[in-house]
């Protein structure tokens, strides 16, 4: 199964890219499920730990105000991403410090309100972040090219894909580590950890802060796309979402949260053109049928469909 | 053989009215298995939750190398080279058990690379060897979740022996594993103890086991010490076959 991972990575990708030239505003709705895949990654790792994360929204939309903040004064894509991702792990890293003390329920729940004073913050500090209207990003040049609308949204794409890949790929190598699984030793037997001497606070809290480089990443590539930030990115919906997509993906493999991410963006869009109103609910049936009857997920299912383990 | 390794000081501990430990003053020598029989309830794992920073006593010292240790972390105990298996295996449960005897291989080393394998050739090999000379390997593979009571107490007892530490603890390392395979297994952990040169303290209710490995023997009983000296002596002691060993064969 692994060795077939990379083969279906770039499967993936060329689908991603022949239905991106197909239809431009796929390439939109593709680049934002790059983004959110990418965010859904660190959703992923905490998962391993067997913690989730109900605020996670928190760094996407931390690393989304850092671009439409900064784009005025480096507007380089190349160098707000770093910024995004830099700022986003250090934020993760002082929240980290609190709320890897605590587990399950408590830990998801404080990560939610971590990110609802945030939400917050965005919303009534007007003067900074004008509220609710939200802050609109100019297209930037990439690499000190300036660029017309259509030639950047294509090279955003193509960042969001490499970066998709790159930092898979790291994930990946990651999961497999004595780091990666000690962080997966949390979830079954913590104190067995700290009777072999390793610091399972601290493999959780590197895991945390690099769930929240992750989700800074995926936040800065959202605003670069949709162009427009506003508090709402950091809502609990926006966090409920993330943990949806990696329930509908899949935790067992790092291609889950990017089968999650498209599917869920396709589904989205699609059922809110067919049925206006009742999006959400065919989002929730296909949920509770991921959970019924597919709970590996989307990666699951085609785990088992070429037949090895979704794990 | 007579240097004393770790020794406890009137350690006390009590959980409410119940004396956990009361006053328990122990040495332990370089290179010597120490049996510590008694009946439940009697303290046995508590001295083994103390000895390992797991539970700090109210009153009393341990020093280990001629080190006080007394109310440090497990994890700062484990660097100084005491380990410990469990009397309920304590396993990474959907880990298979190489898995499981790797990460404490690789513990050895802090955990901290991020980018490597953790089945890599050194980290494998060497819990594949362990795992061989515990007679596991048939069930390297298998997901610690899906193992019966023996093969798991082993493979908790390998992850502990993994960690290369000069003093283990092993809280009742034959229960669960079969009577038929028990005597093997005994002889085969002595021989990977005595190879390695570990010192060993193991908390033990079969006396044919303790009769045979232990060079000598504590007998536990309501949180103090009532007994302590060579198996032969001890265990025909009229008053520690009573209270202990006929408690012990009904238990
Ligand atoms: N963490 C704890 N909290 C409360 N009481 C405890 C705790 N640990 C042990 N005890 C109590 O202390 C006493 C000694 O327990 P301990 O587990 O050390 O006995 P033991 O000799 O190992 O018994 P067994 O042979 O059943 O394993 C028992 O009465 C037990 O209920
Ligand atoms: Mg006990």
């Amino acid at each position: 199964m692994r060795k077939i991972e990379p083969l279906l990575a770039i499967l993936l990708a060329g689908a991603m890219i022949a239905a991106a030239i197909a239809a431009p505003w796929l390439r939109f709705v593709l680049t934002i499920a790059l983004a959110k895949g990418i965010a859904v990654m660190g959703i992923l790792l905490l998962l391993r730990a067997g913690q989730v994360s109900f605020g996670h929204a928190l760094y996407i939309a931390f690393g989304a105000y850092t671009v439409a903040f900064l784009a005025p004064r480096f507007g380089d894509a190349m160098i707000l991403l770093p910024l995004a991702a830099v700022g986003a792990g250090a934020l993760g890293l002082v929240i980290g410090l609190f709320v890897t003390r605590y587990r399950q329920i408590f830990f998801g729940m404080l990560n939610l309100a971590m990110s609802m004073v945030f939400y917050s913050l965005l919303e009534k500090l007007y003067a900074i972040t004008k509220g609710s209207d939200g802050i609109r990003v100019e297209i930037m040049p990439v690499a000190g090219q300036a660029l017309d609308r259509i030639t950047y949204e294509w090279t955003i794409f193509g960042i969001a894909l490499g970066l998709a890949f790159v930092l898979g790929l790291l994930l990946r190598l990651y999961l497999a580590s004595p780091m990666g699984e000690a962080l997966a030793g949390i979830k079954t037997r913590e104190t067995r950890l700290e009777f072999m001497g390793v610091p399972a606070r601290g493999v959780l809290l590197s895991a945390y802060v690099m769930s929240a480089v992750l989700g800074g990443i995926g936040g800065a590539l959202i605003a670069m796309t949709s162009r427009h930030v506003t508090p709402l990115l950091a809502y609990w919906t926006s966090s409920g979402e993330l943990v949806f997509i990696a329930i509908l993906g899949g935790a067992g493999g790092v291609l889950g949260p990017f089968l999650g991410a498209a599917g869920y963006e396709l589904v989205r869009v699609y059922a809110a053109a067919s049925f206006a109103d009742a999006w959400q609910m065919i989002l929730g049936a296909v949920l509770l049928l991921v959970i019924l009857f597919a709970p590996g997920g989307l990666w699951g299912m085609a785990a088992r469909a070429i037949g090895g383990r979704g794990r | 053989m007579s240097e004393v390794l770790l020794q406890a000081t009137g350690l006390r501990l009590a959980f409410g009215g119940v004396k956990a430990a009361d006053g328990i003053d122990l040495g332990v020598m370089k290179g010597e298995f120490l049996a510590i029989i008694g009946p439940n309830g009697a303290g046995k794992t508590t001295f083994i939750n103390m000895t390992t920073g797991y539970l700090r006593p109210n009153a009393g010292e341990i020093s280990y190398e001629g080190q006080r240790i007394t109310g440090m972390s497990p994890r700062a105990i484990v660097k100084r080279g005491i380990a410990r298996s469990f009397q309920l295996p304590q396993l990474f449960l959907e880990h298979t058990v190489e898995q499981n005897v790797a990460l404490a291989v690789a513990s050895r080393d802090g955990i901290w690379s991020p980018l490597t394998p953790l089945l890599r050739p050194g980290y494998r090999d060497e819990a594949r060897d362990l795992l061989e000379r515990f007679g596991l390997t048939g069930i390297a593979e298998t997901r610690a979740d899906a193992l019966n009571e023996g093969a798991r107490k082993l493979a908790d007892i390998a992850m502990a022996v993994a960690l290369k530490p000069r003093l283990l603890l092993m809280d009742e390392p034959t229960s669960g594993v079969a009577a038929s395979e028990k005597m093997d297994v005994v002889e085969t952990l002595a021989r990977v103890l005595r190879d390695a040169k570990v010192t060993a303290v193991f908390v033990e209710h079969d006396m044919d086991v303790v009769e045979r490995f232990a060079d000598r023997v504590a007998v536990w009983s309501q949180g103090r010490i009532a007994a302590l000296g060579p198996p032969g002596e001890v265990l025909s002691d009229p008053a520690v076959q009573r209270e202990v060993i006929g408690i012990e064969r009904h238990a």
